[in-house]
Protein backbone atom coordinates (compact mmCIF):
# COMPACT_ATOMS: atom_id res chain seq x y z
CA UNK A 1 0.00 0.00 0.00
CA UNK A 2 1.35 3.45 -0.52
CA UNK A 3 -0.33 6.92 0.17
CA UNK A 4 -0.44 9.56 -2.45
CA UNK A 5 2.57 12.04 -2.18
CA UNK A 6 2.94 15.71 -3.26
CA UNK A 7 6.27 14.39 -5.55
CA UNK A 8 3.64 12.14 -7.17
CA UNK A 9 1.23 15.28 -8.25
CA UNK A 10 4.34 17.21 -9.07
CA UNK A 11 5.16 14.47 -11.60
CA UNK A 12 1.85 14.07 -12.64
CA UNK A 13 2.12 17.99 -13.41
CA UNK A 14 5.05 17.95 -15.38
CA UNK A 15 4.01 14.90 -17.43
CA UNK A 16 1.12 17.30 -18.52
CA UNK A 17 2.88 20.13 -19.18
CA UNK A 18 5.38 18.23 -21.57
CA UNK A 19 2.50 16.90 -23.20
CA UNK A 20 0.56 20.25 -23.46
CA UNK A 21 4.15 21.41 -24.52
CA UNK A 22 3.76 18.90 -27.11
CA UNK A 23 0.19 19.30 -28.74
CA UNK A 24 1.10 23.07 -28.57
CA UNK A 25 3.91 22.93 -31.00
CA UNK A 26 1.43 20.76 -32.83
CA UNK A 27 -1.19 23.20 -32.94
CA UNK A 28 1.15 26.29 -33.74
CA UNK A 29 2.66 23.68 -36.83
CA UNK A 30 -0.74 22.95 -38.38
CA UNK A 31 -3.32 24.59 -39.97
CA UNK A 32 -4.44 25.92 -43.31
CA UNK A 33 -0.60 25.63 -44.52
CA UNK A 34 2.27 23.47 -42.68
CA UNK A 35 4.69 25.29 -41.22
CA UNK A 36 7.68 23.30 -39.66
CA UNK A 37 9.23 22.63 -36.41
CA UNK A 38 11.75 25.29 -36.93
CA UNK A 39 10.14 28.19 -38.04
CA UNK A 40 7.58 27.29 -34.89
CA UNK A 41 10.73 27.46 -32.65
CA UNK A 42 12.51 30.38 -34.77
CA UNK A 43 8.95 32.75 -34.67
CA UNK A 44 8.58 31.71 -30.64
CA UNK A 45 11.51 31.75 -29.00
CA UNK A 46 14.25 33.49 -31.98
CA UNK A 47 13.28 36.96 -33.75
CA UNK A 48 14.44 35.64 -37.21
CA UNK A 49 11.99 33.49 -38.53
CA UNK A 50 9.71 35.12 -41.77
CA UNK A 51 7.48 38.19 -40.91
CA UNK A 52 4.54 36.56 -42.90
CA UNK A 53 5.66 33.07 -40.80
CA UNK A 54 6.11 34.24 -37.60
CA UNK A 55 2.70 36.58 -38.33
CA UNK A 56 0.74 33.27 -38.65
CA UNK A 57 2.25 31.64 -35.20
CA UNK A 58 2.43 34.81 -32.99
CA UNK A 59 -0.64 36.31 -34.15
CA UNK A 60 -2.66 33.79 -35.46
CA UNK A 61 -2.08 30.27 -33.84
CA UNK A 62 -0.73 31.16 -30.79
CA UNK A 63 -3.90 32.97 -29.53
CA UNK A 64 -6.09 30.04 -30.74
CA UNK A 65 -3.64 27.30 -29.20
CA UNK A 66 -4.02 29.08 -25.83
CA UNK A 67 -7.90 29.15 -25.97
CA UNK A 68 -8.11 25.60 -27.08
CA UNK A 69 -5.64 24.83 -24.14
CA UNK A 70 -8.03 27.31 -21.80
CA UNK A 71 -11.45 25.77 -22.65
CA UNK A 72 -10.08 21.78 -22.77
CA UNK A 73 -8.39 22.18 -19.23
CA UNK A 74 -11.90 23.93 -18.10
CA UNK A 75 -13.95 21.14 -19.86
CA UNK A 76 -12.09 18.27 -18.96
CA UNK A 77 -11.52 19.73 -15.03
CA UNK A 78 -15.33 20.40 -14.76
CA UNK A 79 -15.87 17.17 -16.47
CA UNK A 80 -13.72 15.05 -13.08
CA UNK A 81 -15.88 17.75 -10.74
CA UNK A 82 -19.44 17.24 -11.90
CA UNK A 83 -18.28 12.98 -11.99
CA UNK A 84 -17.49 12.90 -8.28
CA UNK A 85 -20.03 15.21 -7.46
CA UNK A 86 -22.50 13.34 -9.00
CA UNK A 87 -21.02 10.19 -8.59
CA UNK A 88 -21.51 9.00 -11.80
CA UNK A 89 -18.10 8.15 -13.56
CA UNK A 90 -20.59 8.55 -16.87
CA UNK A 91 -21.54 12.10 -15.86
CA UNK A 92 -20.86 15.22 -18.69
CA UNK A 93 -19.68 18.60 -17.91
CA UNK A 94 -23.13 19.85 -19.70
CA UNK A 95 -25.10 17.33 -17.72
CA UNK A 96 -26.43 20.04 -14.59
CA UNK A 97 -27.77 22.27 -16.87
CA UNK A 98 -25.13 24.97 -16.31
CA UNK A 99 -24.35 24.02 -20.21
CA UNK A 100 -27.99 25.16 -21.33
CA UNK A 101 -27.75 28.18 -19.39
CA UNK A 102 -25.19 29.33 -21.08
CA UNK A 103 -25.82 28.37 -24.52
CA UNK A 104 -29.50 29.91 -23.74
CA UNK A 105 -27.60 32.95 -23.10
CA UNK A 106 -24.86 33.35 -25.91
CA UNK A 107 -28.01 32.46 -28.40
CA UNK A 108 -30.59 34.82 -26.91
CA UNK A 109 -27.27 37.60 -27.85
CA UNK A 110 -27.08 35.88 -31.55
CA UNK A 111 -30.42 35.44 -32.37
CA UNK A 112 -31.74 39.03 -30.48
CA UNK A 113 -28.67 40.87 -31.09
CA UNK A 114 -29.94 42.50 -33.84
CA UNK A 115 -32.85 44.01 -32.72
CA UNK A 116 -31.38 45.17 -29.62
CA UNK A 117 -28.06 46.76 -31.32
CA UNK A 118 -25.77 44.52 -29.71
CA UNK A 119 -23.16 43.21 -31.35
CA UNK A 120 -21.68 39.35 -31.67
CA UNK A 121 -19.35 40.16 -28.97
CA UNK A 122 -22.22 40.51 -26.20
CA UNK A 123 -22.40 36.55 -26.85
CA UNK A 124 -19.83 35.55 -24.20
CA UNK A 125 -21.08 37.65 -21.61
CA UNK A 126 -24.38 36.37 -21.91
CA UNK A 127 -23.90 33.06 -21.87
CA UNK A 128 -21.43 33.49 -18.83
CA UNK A 129 -24.52 35.60 -17.05
CA UNK A 130 -26.79 32.37 -18.41
CA UNK A 131 -24.31 29.57 -16.57
CA UNK A 132 -24.32 31.53 -13.27
CA UNK A 133 -27.91 31.95 -13.49
CA UNK A 134 -28.38 28.26 -13.43
CA UNK A 135 -25.78 27.75 -10.79
CA UNK A 136 -27.75 30.16 -8.78
CA UNK A 137 -31.17 28.06 -9.53
CA UNK A 138 -28.95 24.78 -8.65
CA UNK A 139 -28.08 26.23 -5.03
CA UNK A 140 -30.99 27.22 -4.47
CA UNK A 141 -32.53 24.06 -5.51
CA UNK A 142 -30.56 21.39 -4.24
CA UNK A 143 -29.50 22.39 -1.20
CA UNK A 144 -30.99 21.27 2.00
CA UNK A 145 -31.88 17.94 1.04
CA UNK A 146 -29.40 16.11 2.49
CA UNK A 147 -29.23 12.65 0.94
CA UNK A 148 -30.78 13.66 -2.17
CA UNK A 149 -28.94 16.60 -2.92
CA UNK A 150 -26.96 14.87 -6.00
CA UNK A 151 -30.10 13.12 -7.75
CA UNK A 152 -31.94 16.47 -7.39
CA UNK A 153 -29.01 18.44 -8.67
CA UNK A 154 -29.14 15.48 -11.92
CA UNK A 155 -32.88 15.85 -12.10
CA UNK A 156 -32.91 19.91 -12.14
CA UNK A 157 -30.07 19.46 -14.51
CA UNK A 158 -31.07 17.23 -17.09
CA UNK A 159 -34.84 18.98 -16.91
CA UNK A 160 -33.35 22.43 -17.58
CA UNK A 161 -31.42 21.19 -20.00
CA UNK A 162 -34.41 19.91 -22.10
CA UNK A 163 -36.36 23.17 -21.35
CA UNK A 164 -33.28 25.34 -22.87
CA UNK A 165 -33.28 23.65 -26.10
CA UNK A 166 -36.66 24.25 -26.44
CA UNK A 167 -36.01 28.01 -25.96
CA UNK A 168 -32.87 27.67 -28.30
CA UNK A 169 -34.77 25.93 -30.90
CA UNK A 170 -37.31 28.24 -30.49
CA UNK A 171 -35.20 31.16 -31.02
CA UNK A 172 -33.20 29.79 -34.11
CA UNK A 173 -36.77 29.17 -35.61
CA UNK A 174 -37.01 33.12 -35.37
CA UNK A 175 -33.50 34.30 -36.57
CA UNK A 176 -32.72 34.79 -39.68
CA UNK A 177 -30.44 32.01 -42.01
CA UNK A 178 -26.97 33.99 -41.04
CA UNK A 179 -27.88 34.04 -37.22
CA UNK A 180 -29.61 30.49 -37.25
CA UNK A 181 -26.30 29.10 -38.95
CA UNK A 182 -24.01 30.90 -36.34
CA UNK A 183 -26.46 29.36 -33.69
CA UNK A 184 -25.80 26.06 -34.98
CA UNK A 185 -21.88 26.32 -35.16
CA UNK A 186 -22.65 27.67 -31.61
CA UNK A 187 -24.59 24.83 -30.74
CA UNK A 188 -21.77 22.23 -32.10
CA UNK A 189 -19.24 24.11 -30.68
CA UNK A 190 -16.00 25.72 -32.05
CA UNK A 191 -12.99 28.30 -31.33
CA UNK A 192 -13.22 30.29 -34.62
CA UNK A 193 -15.17 32.39 -32.95
CA UNK A 194 -13.68 34.19 -29.99
CA UNK A 195 -11.50 37.65 -30.00
CA UNK A 196 -8.24 37.47 -28.67
CA UNK A 197 -9.82 39.78 -26.06
CA UNK A 198 -11.36 37.24 -24.32
CA UNK A 199 -8.79 35.45 -23.59
CA UNK A 200 -7.59 37.53 -20.12
CA UNK A 201 -11.02 36.89 -19.14
CA UNK A 202 -10.93 33.53 -19.85
CA UNK A 203 -7.99 32.65 -18.09
CA UNK A 204 -8.87 34.63 -15.13
CA UNK A 205 -11.98 32.85 -15.24
CA UNK A 206 -10.46 29.28 -15.73
CA UNK A 207 -7.94 30.28 -13.42
CA UNK A 208 -10.46 30.50 -10.70
CA UNK A 209 -12.59 27.59 -11.38
CA UNK A 210 -8.71 25.64 -11.14
CA UNK A 211 -8.10 27.06 -7.99
CA UNK A 212 -11.32 26.01 -6.55
CA UNK A 213 -11.59 22.90 -8.26
CA UNK A 214 -8.17 22.07 -6.99
CA UNK A 215 -8.41 22.79 -3.36
CA UNK A 216 -11.42 20.39 -2.88
CA UNK A 217 -9.41 17.20 -4.41
CA UNK A 218 -9.20 15.43 -0.99
CA UNK A 219 -12.78 16.28 0.18
CA UNK A 220 -13.73 15.03 -3.52
CA UNK A 221 -12.55 11.98 -2.85
CA UNK A 222 -14.83 11.36 0.50
CA UNK A 223 -17.65 12.65 -1.73
CA UNK A 224 -17.63 10.04 -4.14
CA UNK A 225 -19.07 8.03 -0.63
CA UNK A 226 -21.71 9.94 -0.34
CA UNK A 227 -21.87 12.99 1.55
CA UNK A 228 -22.91 11.17 4.85
CA UNK A 229 -20.02 8.99 5.04
CA UNK A 230 -18.08 12.25 3.46
CA UNK A 231 -19.44 14.06 6.85
CA UNK A 232 -18.43 11.27 9.11
CA UNK A 233 -14.94 11.05 7.59
CA UNK A 234 -14.84 14.57 8.69
CA UNK A 235 -14.95 16.65 5.64
CA UNK A 236 -18.35 19.49 5.65
CA UNK A 237 -19.91 18.46 2.63
CA UNK A 238 -22.10 20.48 2.19
CA UNK A 239 -19.44 23.36 2.22
CA UNK A 240 -17.37 21.20 -0.40
CA UNK A 241 -20.17 20.42 -2.56
CA UNK A 242 -20.60 24.10 -2.76
CA UNK A 243 -17.59 24.71 -3.55
CA UNK A 244 -16.98 21.96 -6.53
CA UNK A 245 -20.12 23.55 -7.83
CA UNK A 246 -19.11 26.89 -7.83
CA UNK A 247 -15.80 25.64 -9.00
CA UNK A 248 -17.53 23.48 -12.27
CA UNK A 249 -19.86 25.87 -13.09
CA UNK A 250 -16.91 28.61 -13.51
CA UNK A 251 -15.21 26.02 -15.60
CA UNK A 252 -18.31 25.28 -17.66
CA UNK A 253 -19.62 28.77 -17.83
CA UNK A 254 -16.13 30.01 -19.41
CA UNK A 255 -15.45 27.47 -21.73
CA UNK A 256 -19.37 27.49 -23.10
CA UNK A 257 -19.39 31.30 -23.61
CA UNK A 258 -16.45 31.43 -25.35
CA UNK A 259 -16.27 28.11 -27.84
CA UNK A 260 -20.53 27.23 -27.50
CA UNK A 261 -20.75 23.33 -26.99
CA UNK A 262 -18.08 21.36 -27.50
CA UNK A 263 -18.65 17.58 -26.43
CA UNK A 264 -16.56 14.60 -25.02
CA UNK A 265 -13.76 16.31 -24.07
CA UNK A 266 -15.21 16.41 -20.15
CA UNK A 267 -16.34 12.34 -20.80
CA UNK A 268 -13.40 10.87 -22.32
CA UNK A 269 -10.29 12.77 -20.71
CA UNK A 270 -10.96 12.02 -16.87
CA UNK A 271 -12.79 8.90 -17.79
CA UNK A 272 -9.39 7.89 -19.40
CA UNK A 273 -7.14 9.16 -16.35
CA UNK A 274 -9.00 7.51 -13.84
CA UNK A 275 -8.34 3.75 -15.77
CA UNK A 276 -4.42 4.84 -15.95
CA UNK A 277 -4.09 7.21 -12.73
CA UNK A 278 -6.38 5.58 -10.48
CA UNK A 279 -9.21 7.47 -8.40
CA UNK A 280 -7.14 9.85 -6.36
CA UNK A 281 -8.62 13.40 -7.03
CA UNK A 282 -5.81 15.26 -5.46
CA UNK A 283 -3.73 13.64 -8.87
CA UNK A 284 -6.57 13.87 -11.30
CA UNK A 285 -8.07 17.31 -10.90
CA UNK A 286 -4.91 18.80 -12.10
CA UNK A 287 -3.78 16.23 -14.59
CA UNK A 288 -7.39 16.17 -15.91
CA UNK A 289 -6.59 20.15 -16.88
CA UNK A 290 -3.31 19.29 -18.78
CA UNK A 291 -4.53 16.67 -20.76
CA UNK A 292 -7.56 17.79 -21.65
CA UNK A 293 -5.67 21.03 -22.66
CA UNK A 294 -3.77 19.13 -24.76
CA UNK A 295 -6.50 17.03 -26.08
CA UNK A 296 -8.24 20.53 -27.14
CA UNK A 297 -5.11 21.64 -28.65
CA UNK A 298 -4.70 18.74 -30.88
CA UNK A 299 -8.49 18.18 -32.07
CA UNK A 300 -8.24 22.13 -32.90
CA UNK A 301 -5.01 21.21 -35.00
CA UNK A 302 -7.45 18.63 -36.76
CA UNK A 303 -10.11 20.53 -37.45
CA UNK A 304 -8.16 23.31 -39.19
CA UNK A 305 -6.18 21.32 -41.36
CA UNK A 306 -8.58 18.05 -42.35
CA UNK A 307 -9.95 19.75 -45.03
CA UNK A 308 -8.27 21.97 -47.56
CA UNK A 309 -8.90 25.49 -47.61
CA UNK A 310 -11.58 25.24 -44.90
CA UNK A 311 -12.42 24.43 -41.06
CA UNK A 312 -14.49 22.13 -39.30
CA UNK A 313 -16.06 23.02 -36.04
CA UNK A 314 -14.12 21.64 -32.97
CA UNK A 315 -17.05 20.06 -31.57
CA UNK A 316 -17.43 17.66 -34.63
CA UNK A 317 -13.76 16.30 -34.36
CA UNK A 318 -13.82 15.76 -30.81
CA UNK A 319 -17.20 14.18 -31.32
CA UNK A 320 -16.01 11.90 -34.21
CA UNK A 321 -12.43 11.05 -32.25
CA UNK A 322 -14.34 11.05 -28.57
CA UNK A 323 -17.25 8.87 -29.42
CA UNK A 324 -15.33 5.29 -30.32
CA UNK A 325 -13.13 6.08 -27.55
CA UNK A 326 -15.72 6.58 -25.44
CA UNK A 327 -17.42 3.24 -26.68
CA UNK A 328 -14.23 1.57 -26.27
CA UNK A 329 -13.44 2.80 -22.23
CA UNK A 330 -17.39 1.59 -21.59
CA UNK A 331 -16.76 -2.05 -22.96
CA UNK A 332 -13.60 -2.15 -20.77
CA UNK A 333 -14.90 -0.59 -17.93
CA UNK A 334 -18.27 -3.17 -18.15
CA UNK A 335 -15.90 -6.00 -18.53
CA UNK A 336 -14.01 -5.01 -15.51
CA UNK A 337 -17.40 -5.03 -13.19
CA UNK A 338 -17.05 -0.77 -12.79
CA UNK A 339 -20.38 -0.44 -14.00
CA UNK A 340 -23.31 -2.38 -12.14
CA UNK B 1 -9.53 6.56 28.50
CA UNK B 2 -12.42 7.79 26.39
CA UNK B 3 -15.75 9.79 26.96
CA UNK B 4 -18.74 8.06 27.48
CA UNK B 5 -21.38 8.42 24.40
CA UNK B 6 -24.77 9.15 26.00
CA UNK B 7 -28.01 9.37 24.47
CA UNK B 8 -30.40 11.45 26.14
CA UNK B 9 -33.81 11.12 25.61
CA UNK B 10 -33.69 11.47 22.11
CA UNK B 11 -37.08 11.57 20.27
CA UNK B 12 -37.63 12.48 16.35
CA UNK B 13 -39.71 11.84 13.72
CA UNK B 14 -39.26 10.94 10.10
CA UNK B 15 -41.92 11.53 7.12
CA UNK B 16 -44.49 12.49 9.67
CA UNK B 17 -44.46 8.96 11.64
CA UNK B 18 -42.63 8.86 14.99
CA UNK B 19 -39.26 6.88 14.53
CA UNK B 20 -37.67 6.90 17.90
CA UNK B 21 -39.56 8.00 20.91
CA UNK B 22 -37.65 8.98 24.31
CA UNK B 23 -34.70 6.95 23.73
CA UNK B 24 -32.08 6.84 26.46
CA UNK B 25 -28.79 5.02 26.29
CA UNK B 26 -25.35 5.33 27.76
CA UNK B 27 -22.32 4.01 26.14
CA UNK B 28 -19.26 4.09 28.46
CA UNK B 29 -15.47 3.76 27.32
CA UNK B 30 -14.72 -0.22 27.80
CA UNK B 31 -18.06 -1.25 26.89
CA UNK B 32 -19.64 -2.97 23.52
CA UNK B 33 -23.34 -2.55 23.57
CA UNK B 34 -25.58 -4.21 21.17
CA UNK B 35 -29.41 -2.67 19.64
CA UNK B 36 -31.57 -5.43 18.76
CA UNK B 37 -35.03 -4.84 17.15
CA UNK B 38 -37.04 -5.88 14.58
CA UNK B 39 -37.19 -4.60 11.31
CA UNK B 40 -38.37 -0.94 10.95
CA UNK B 41 -37.70 -0.46 14.85
CA UNK B 42 -35.86 2.81 14.56
CA UNK B 43 -31.81 0.66 15.08
CA UNK B 44 -30.44 3.02 11.94
CA UNK B 45 -31.72 5.51 13.13
CA UNK B 46 -30.51 5.60 16.30
CA UNK B 47 -27.30 5.15 15.08
CA UNK B 48 -27.13 7.75 12.88
CA UNK B 49 -28.32 10.26 15.68
CA UNK B 50 -25.20 8.92 17.81
CA UNK B 51 -23.22 9.67 14.55
CA UNK B 52 -24.15 13.54 14.70
CA UNK B 53 -25.42 12.72 11.03
CA UNK B 54 -29.31 13.07 12.26
CA UNK B 55 -30.92 15.92 14.37
CA UNK B 56 -33.45 14.35 16.70
CA UNK B 57 -36.78 16.72 16.94
CA UNK B 58 -35.93 16.27 20.99
CA UNK B 59 -33.24 15.38 23.07
CA UNK B 60 -29.32 15.41 23.05
CA UNK B 61 -26.50 13.16 22.20
CA UNK B 62 -23.61 14.08 24.24
CA UNK B 63 -20.08 12.60 23.92
CA UNK B 64 -18.53 13.09 27.58
CA UNK B 65 -19.69 17.12 28.24
CA UNK B 66 -19.85 17.97 24.48
CA UNK B 67 -23.00 18.12 22.24
CA UNK B 68 -22.69 15.81 19.45
CA UNK B 69 -24.30 18.30 16.86
CA UNK B 70 -22.67 21.30 18.54
CA UNK B 71 -19.05 20.04 16.98
CA UNK B 72 -17.69 20.09 13.47
CA UNK B 73 -17.53 16.99 11.07
CA UNK B 74 -13.59 17.12 11.59
CA UNK B 75 -13.99 16.39 15.57
CA UNK B 76 -16.92 13.99 15.18
CA UNK B 77 -14.72 12.28 12.65
CA UNK B 78 -11.86 12.09 15.33
CA UNK B 79 -14.12 10.97 18.15
CA UNK B 80 -16.59 8.33 16.33
CA UNK B 81 -16.19 6.25 13.45
CA UNK B 82 -19.45 4.42 11.50
CA UNK B 83 -19.30 1.21 9.69
CA UNK B 84 -22.83 1.76 7.55
CA UNK B 85 -25.06 -1.01 6.85
CA UNK B 86 -24.51 -0.77 3.18
CA UNK B 87 -21.83 1.16 1.02
CA UNK B 88 -22.01 2.19 -2.45
CA UNK B 89 -18.55 3.08 -3.84
CA UNK B 90 -18.75 4.59 -7.80
CA UNK B 91 -15.04 4.52 -8.17
CA UNK B 92 -12.26 2.18 -8.50
CA UNK B 93 -10.49 3.63 -5.24
CA UNK B 94 -8.50 0.40 -4.08
CA UNK B 95 -8.81 -1.38 -0.80
CA UNK B 96 -5.70 0.69 0.59
CA UNK B 97 -7.22 4.06 -0.12
CA UNK B 98 -10.76 3.69 1.01
CA UNK B 99 -8.69 2.96 4.46
CA UNK B 100 -6.84 5.93 4.37
CA UNK B 101 -9.81 7.98 3.77
CA UNK B 102 -10.41 7.13 7.51
CA UNK B 103 -7.19 9.67 8.27
CA UNK B 104 -9.11 12.38 6.43
CA UNK B 105 -10.02 14.40 9.63
CA UNK B 106 -6.58 14.01 10.91
CA UNK B 107 -4.57 15.65 8.08
CA UNK B 108 -2.70 18.63 7.55
CA UNK B 109 -3.84 21.30 5.23
CA UNK B 110 -2.38 20.35 2.44
CA UNK B 111 -3.98 17.13 2.71
CA UNK B 112 -1.70 14.06 2.45
CA UNK B 113 -1.41 10.99 4.51
CA UNK B 114 1.98 10.93 6.50
CA UNK B 115 3.65 7.83 8.06
CA UNK B 116 1.86 8.17 10.70
CA UNK B 117 -1.84 7.65 8.99
CA UNK B 118 0.14 4.48 6.45
CA UNK B 119 0.52 3.01 10.26
CA UNK B 120 -2.80 3.29 11.27
CA UNK B 121 -4.16 1.88 7.82
CA UNK B 122 -1.78 -1.31 7.53
CA UNK B 123 -2.51 -1.91 11.35
CA UNK B 124 -6.26 -2.03 10.15
CA UNK B 125 -6.15 -4.14 6.91
CA UNK B 126 -4.03 -6.43 9.26
CA UNK B 127 -6.90 -6.09 11.78
CA UNK B 128 -9.30 -7.52 9.55
CA UNK B 129 -7.40 -9.87 7.94
CA UNK B 130 -7.24 -7.80 4.36
CA UNK B 131 -3.90 -6.73 4.46
CA UNK B 132 -3.22 -8.87 1.46
CA UNK B 133 -6.20 -6.58 -0.73
CA UNK B 134 -4.68 -3.33 0.23
CA UNK B 135 -3.90 -2.87 -3.86
CA UNK B 136 -7.00 -4.21 -5.23
CA UNK B 137 -9.58 -2.14 -6.35
CA UNK B 138 -12.64 -1.78 -4.54
CA UNK B 139 -15.11 -3.01 -7.21
CA UNK B 140 -13.19 -6.52 -7.85
CA UNK B 141 -13.70 -7.78 -4.61
CA UNK B 142 -16.59 -9.45 -3.10
CA UNK B 143 -18.63 -7.15 -0.95
CA UNK B 144 -18.15 -8.82 2.22
CA UNK B 145 -14.27 -8.27 1.81
CA UNK B 146 -15.82 -4.30 0.95
CA UNK B 147 -17.24 -4.60 4.36
CA UNK B 148 -14.17 -5.81 5.81
CA UNK B 149 -12.49 -2.91 3.96
CA UNK B 150 -14.92 -0.28 5.18
CA UNK B 151 -14.37 -1.64 9.11
CA UNK B 152 -10.62 -1.27 8.72
CA UNK B 153 -11.74 2.52 7.33
CA UNK B 154 -13.16 2.84 10.78
CA UNK B 155 -10.57 1.44 12.83
CA UNK B 156 -8.10 3.81 11.18
CA UNK B 157 -9.89 6.95 12.13
CA UNK B 158 -8.18 5.70 15.52
CA UNK B 159 -11.96 6.65 17.05
CA UNK B 160 -13.00 6.92 20.72
CA UNK B 161 -16.62 5.58 19.98
CA UNK B 162 -17.46 2.67 16.77
CA UNK B 163 -20.98 2.70 15.79
CA UNK B 164 -21.55 0.11 13.47
CA UNK B 165 -25.01 -1.02 11.82
CA UNK B 166 -24.74 -5.08 11.04
CA UNK B 167 -21.59 -4.94 10.01
CA UNK B 168 -21.26 -8.79 9.76
CA UNK B 169 -24.45 -9.00 7.67
CA UNK B 170 -22.47 -9.86 4.81
CA UNK B 171 -19.59 -11.45 6.53
CA UNK B 172 -18.92 -15.34 6.69
CA UNK B 173 -18.51 -17.03 10.20
CA UNK B 174 -14.74 -16.34 10.68
CA UNK B 175 -14.65 -12.76 9.60
CA UNK B 176 -18.28 -12.46 12.30
CA UNK B 177 -15.50 -13.37 14.66
CA UNK B 178 -12.57 -11.42 13.51
CA UNK B 179 -14.85 -8.35 13.38
CA UNK B 180 -16.21 -8.79 17.07
CA UNK B 181 -12.97 -9.93 18.05
CA UNK B 182 -11.23 -6.31 17.11
CA UNK B 183 -14.24 -4.37 18.85
CA UNK B 184 -13.62 -6.57 21.74
CA UNK B 185 -9.86 -5.29 21.46
CA UNK B 186 -11.46 -1.48 20.73
CA UNK B 187 -13.20 -1.63 24.06
CA UNK B 188 -10.64 -3.44 25.83
CA UNK B 189 -7.73 -0.73 25.38
CA UNK B 190 -10.44 1.90 26.69
CA UNK B 191 -12.51 2.48 23.52
CA UNK B 192 -16.39 2.06 23.29
CA UNK B 193 -18.48 0.67 21.02
CA UNK B 194 -22.43 0.91 19.81
CA UNK B 195 -23.55 -2.10 17.63
CA UNK B 196 -26.78 -2.85 15.64
CA UNK B 197 -27.13 -6.45 15.05
CA UNK B 198 -29.68 -9.42 13.79
CA UNK B 199 -26.98 -11.63 15.21
CA UNK B 200 -28.38 -13.13 18.39
CA UNK B 201 -25.31 -15.37 18.36
CA UNK B 202 -22.90 -12.98 18.57
CA UNK B 203 -24.53 -10.06 20.44
CA UNK B 204 -24.74 -12.63 22.80
CA UNK B 205 -21.08 -13.16 22.97
CA UNK B 206 -19.89 -10.47 22.52
CA UNK B 207 -21.75 -7.47 24.09
CA UNK B 208 -21.56 -6.42 27.54
CA UNK B 209 -24.95 -5.01 27.19
CA UNK B 210 -27.98 -4.93 25.31
CA UNK B 211 -31.06 -2.69 24.24
CA UNK B 212 -33.65 -3.97 23.14
CA UNK B 213 -35.73 -1.34 20.47
CA UNK B 214 -39.57 -2.22 19.17
CA UNK B 215 -41.07 0.52 17.53
CA UNK B 216 -38.93 3.18 18.58
CA UNK B 217 -38.87 2.73 22.45
CA UNK B 218 -36.47 0.98 24.10
CA UNK B 219 -38.42 -1.61 25.83
CA UNK B 220 -35.39 -3.55 27.64
CA UNK B 221 -32.02 -3.03 28.47
CA UNK B 222 -29.60 -5.37 30.49
CA UNK B 223 -27.26 -7.80 30.47
CA UNK B 224 -27.76 -10.44 27.42
CA UNK B 225 -28.77 -12.69 29.81
CA UNK B 226 -31.46 -10.23 30.91
CA UNK B 227 -32.43 -9.21 27.39
CA UNK B 228 -32.68 -12.46 25.82
CA UNK B 229 -35.26 -14.18 27.41
CA UNK B 230 -38.10 -16.13 26.08
CA UNK B 231 -40.83 -13.32 27.24
CA UNK B 232 -38.86 -10.42 25.79
CA UNK B 233 -38.31 -12.37 22.09
CA UNK B 234 -41.71 -13.02 21.86
CA UNK B 235 -43.23 -9.46 22.90
CA UNK B 236 -40.42 -7.90 20.51
CA UNK B 237 -39.49 -9.92 17.73
CA UNK B 238 -43.00 -11.96 17.65
CA UNK B 239 -41.31 -15.56 18.18
CA UNK B 240 -41.07 -18.54 20.17
CA UNK B 241 -37.88 -19.24 21.16
CA UNK B 242 -35.98 -21.37 23.66
CA UNK B 243 -33.04 -20.02 25.90
CA UNK B 244 -30.40 -22.01 26.96
CA UNK B 245 -27.03 -21.21 28.89
CA UNK B 246 -24.15 -21.85 26.91
CA UNK B 247 -20.78 -22.97 27.52
CA UNK B 248 -19.52 -19.78 28.36
CA UNK B 249 -22.45 -19.03 30.43
CA UNK B 250 -23.63 -16.54 27.83
CA UNK B 251 -27.26 -17.36 26.50
CA UNK B 252 -28.18 -19.25 23.47
CA UNK B 253 -31.62 -18.63 21.45
CA UNK B 254 -32.98 -20.84 19.95
CA UNK B 255 -35.74 -19.33 17.32
CA UNK B 256 -38.59 -22.17 17.05
CA UNK B 257 -41.53 -20.55 15.65
CA UNK B 258 -43.13 -16.79 14.57
CA UNK B 259 -46.38 -16.43 17.58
Amino acid sequence: MKALRPSHVAAAALGGSLLLAFAAVLGLSWGASTIGLGDVIRALFYDDAPAATADIVLRIRLPRVVLGALVGACLATAGALFQALLRNPLADPYVLGVSGGAALGGVAAIALGGGFGLVAAASPVFAFAGALAVTALLFALGSGHGRLASTHLLLTGVVFNAFASALIVFMASMAGLVEATQIFVWLIGHLAGARAAVLPWLALFTALGLLGALSQGRALNLLTLGEETAAQLGVSAERARRRVLLSGSLLVGAAVSVSGLIGFVGLIVPHALRLTLGSDHRLLLPSAALVGASFLVVCDALARSALPGRELPVGAITALVGGPIFLWLLRRQALRGWLT
Amino acid sequence: MSDALRIDDVSIRLGGRPVLDAVRLEVRPGEVVGILGPNGAGKTTLLRIAAGTLRPDRGDVWLGERRIHAMSERERARQLAVVPQSTTLPFPFRVGELVLMGRAARLGWLGFEGPADLAAARAALERVGIAHLADRSVLEISGGERQLAVVARALAQEPATLLLDEPTAFLDLRHRLEVLAAVREHAAAGGSALLVSHDLGLVARDCDRLVLLAEGRAVAQGTPAEVLAPEPLRRVFGIEATVIEGPDGRPLVVPRAPV
